[in-house]
């Protein structure tokens, strides 16, 4: 059962219309994510990786190239994928538990055969006891973990992560690293996680995948072979710094060419 | 202890100002039929009240002022919400909203007058008017101020449209939304009493306009504090249902913060 391909993005370009006339976000992009895998991508600002996650969402269309999710091409908005935003982007009128909820809702599905799933999501990142608070009573790091259950309510083949811990202070941001490690050892989901940060991408993928400046493109993938799970050590380890430094001069030399 | 201390000031600055126009319209000689002092003013209305006299010009100014504001706000929240949503209920309404948004709708009054007649549908319809602008506007920005990534959300699941502007776009535009309805209560009354001046057989304007024609000072002064009085009820009113439904937000109206 393993390669079994999840994602197959083949040589995709996305195209904005500006006011300033079309503009090309991403250039003939390739990536395959297999099931199960945790996949980082990381590149500088503006570089095409929100977009990315919007092709892969169904909210973007592509202008060339093809994009297919668990074998079916992605033609619009569909229900086998999940979300976390940069911003925690929660409802500050619903409940925490009511916003985990609210794929579901949006989906027309009946909540109530999910209220025990979103229950025990809300245990898993540790938000048990805080199912019933409005978002403003949670803390940014709080509110991010509850943004990854709400990805994870309707059992999406494929969890898209967008710089989910950007908005988070150093330490939480650790934190939230390693947790979002165990919630992946738990679950075993297909992620895209995209990232600014190196440490972050080596810790927790089986794949890196960098992008240039924009129009993004693919520039190198790098696998990541360290056991799991990785530690505070991990950091510390030669197979760590290698991988993190070729990423540096990678980004530093695309970075560069601007 | 400084939730007193404030009070108390509002307390005492009131009754200076009262000693202040008691003894000056005593002092300076001004005849009571221009400035009548506060304790002339208090006796016509304790008159108006006790006498009951006063009441049917309130009920029928309180009338005219919720019907044309529930009106008025209505038909601009739908209108707003229809704008915001279709581009092409836009492009048809943009036009008269800039010819008629810089328009002072009381100038409308004599022309709607000459329409609706002097009976009651003209003060309702002036209010209305008076009212749409404020709310409507209001409605239109708070809508589309929704923040896109939480439609987003919603849209990557195939949510059917209603729902997200259910869930999303109203909520996100209440705040907005209650601020135009605070603002067109304020305008609401003054639509009221304008209408009232110009054509009318009762009501608070009417009392003012008639007392004036006889000298009647002391009632004018009561007309005028009975309307301020309803504007801050109203403004009350507005402000308490804006904590119940909007209960997300921190709106405990913040009490000065004293550190001693
Ligand atoms: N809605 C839009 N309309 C027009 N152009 C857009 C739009 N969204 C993004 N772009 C352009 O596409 C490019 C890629 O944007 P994108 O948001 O995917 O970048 P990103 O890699 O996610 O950047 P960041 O790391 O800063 O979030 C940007 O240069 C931006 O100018
Ligand atoms: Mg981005």
């Amino acid at each position: 059962m393993a390669n079994v391909s999840m994602l197959d993005i083949d040589g995709i370009s996305v195209v904005y219309q500006t006011t300033q006339g079309p503009l090309l976000a991403l250039r003939a992009l390739d990536l395959k994510v297999e099931k199960g895998q945790f996949v980082s991508v990381i590149g500088s600002s503006g570089c095409g990786k929100s977009t990315l996650l919007r092709v892969v969402s169904g909210l973007m269309s592509v202008s060339e190239g093809s994009a297919r999710l668990s074998g079916s091409a992605i033609t619009g908005p569909r229900s086998d994928v999940g979300i976390v935003f940069q911003q925690p982007t929660l409802l500050p009128w619903k409940t925490v538990i009511d916003n985990v909820l609210v794929p579901i809702r949006a989906l027309g599905l009946p909540i109530a055969n999910y209220r025990a799933r979103a229950e025990e999501l809300l245990e898993l990142v540790g938000l048990g006891k805080f199912a019933n608070h409005l978002p403003r009573e949670l803390s940014g790091g709080m509110q991010q973990r509850a943004g990854i259950a709400r990805g994870l309510i309707h059992d999406p083949a494929v969890l898209l992560m967008d710089e989910p811990f950007a908005a988070l202070d150093a330490l939480t941001r650790e934190r939230m690293t390693m947790e979002l490690q165990s919630i992946w050892l738990n679950t075993r989901k297909t992620v895209v996680f995209i990232t600014h940060s190196i440490p972050e991408a080596v810790f927790l993928a089986d794949k890196i995948v960098v992008l240039s400046g924009r129009p993004g493109t693919k520039i190198l993938e790098v696998p990541v072979d360290i056991a799991r799970p990785r530690t505070l050590e991990t950091l510390a380890s030669p197979e760590f710094g290698k991988i993190a430094n070729q990423l540096r001069e990678m980004l530093g030399a695309s970075s560069a060419m601007h | 202890m400084t939730k007193l201390k404030a009070y108390s000031v509002s307390v005492i600055s009131i009754t200076c100002f009262l000693l202040i126009w008691h003894f000056g319209t005593k002092w300076s000689g001004v005849p009571s039929y221009l400035l009548p002092g506060p304790i002339e003013v208090a006796k016509s209305a304790w008159v108006l009240y006790s006498t009951g006299l006063i009441f049917p010009h309130i009920g029928i100014t309180l009338t005219q002022m919720l019907l044309g504001y529930f009106l008025g706000c209505i038909i601009a929240f739908l209108l707003g919400a229809l704008v915001a949503e279709f581009v092409l209920a836009e492009r048809i309404l943009f036009p008269y909203v800039v010819g008629f948004q810089s328009m002072p709708k009381v100038a409308l009054a004599p022309l709607l007058l000459v329409w609706f007649g002097f009976g009651m549908t003209f003060k309702v319809v002036l209010v209305a008017l008076i009212c749409f602008f404020p709310m409507f506007i209001n409605t239109m920005t708070g809508l589309r101020s929704a923040n896109p990534d939480l439609v987003d959300l919603y849209r990557a699941f195939s949510a059917p449209r209603w729902l997200i502007f259910w869930d999303v776009k109203l909520p996100s535009a209440a705040n907005s939304i209650f601020a135009g309805l605070q603002i067109s209560i304020v305008l609401g009354l003054i639509g009221t009493v304008v209408g009232e001046f110009l054509a009318a057989r009762q009501g608070l304007g009417h009392l003012i306009q008639s007392s004036s024609m006889n000298f009647d000072v002391g009632a004018m002064f009561t007309s005028v504090f009975t309307l301020s009085l309803i504007g801050v009820l109203a403004n009350f009113a507005v402000r308490s249902v804006y904590r119940k439904v909007v209960y997300w937000e921190k709106t405990t109206l913040t009490a000065p913060v004293s550190g001693h």
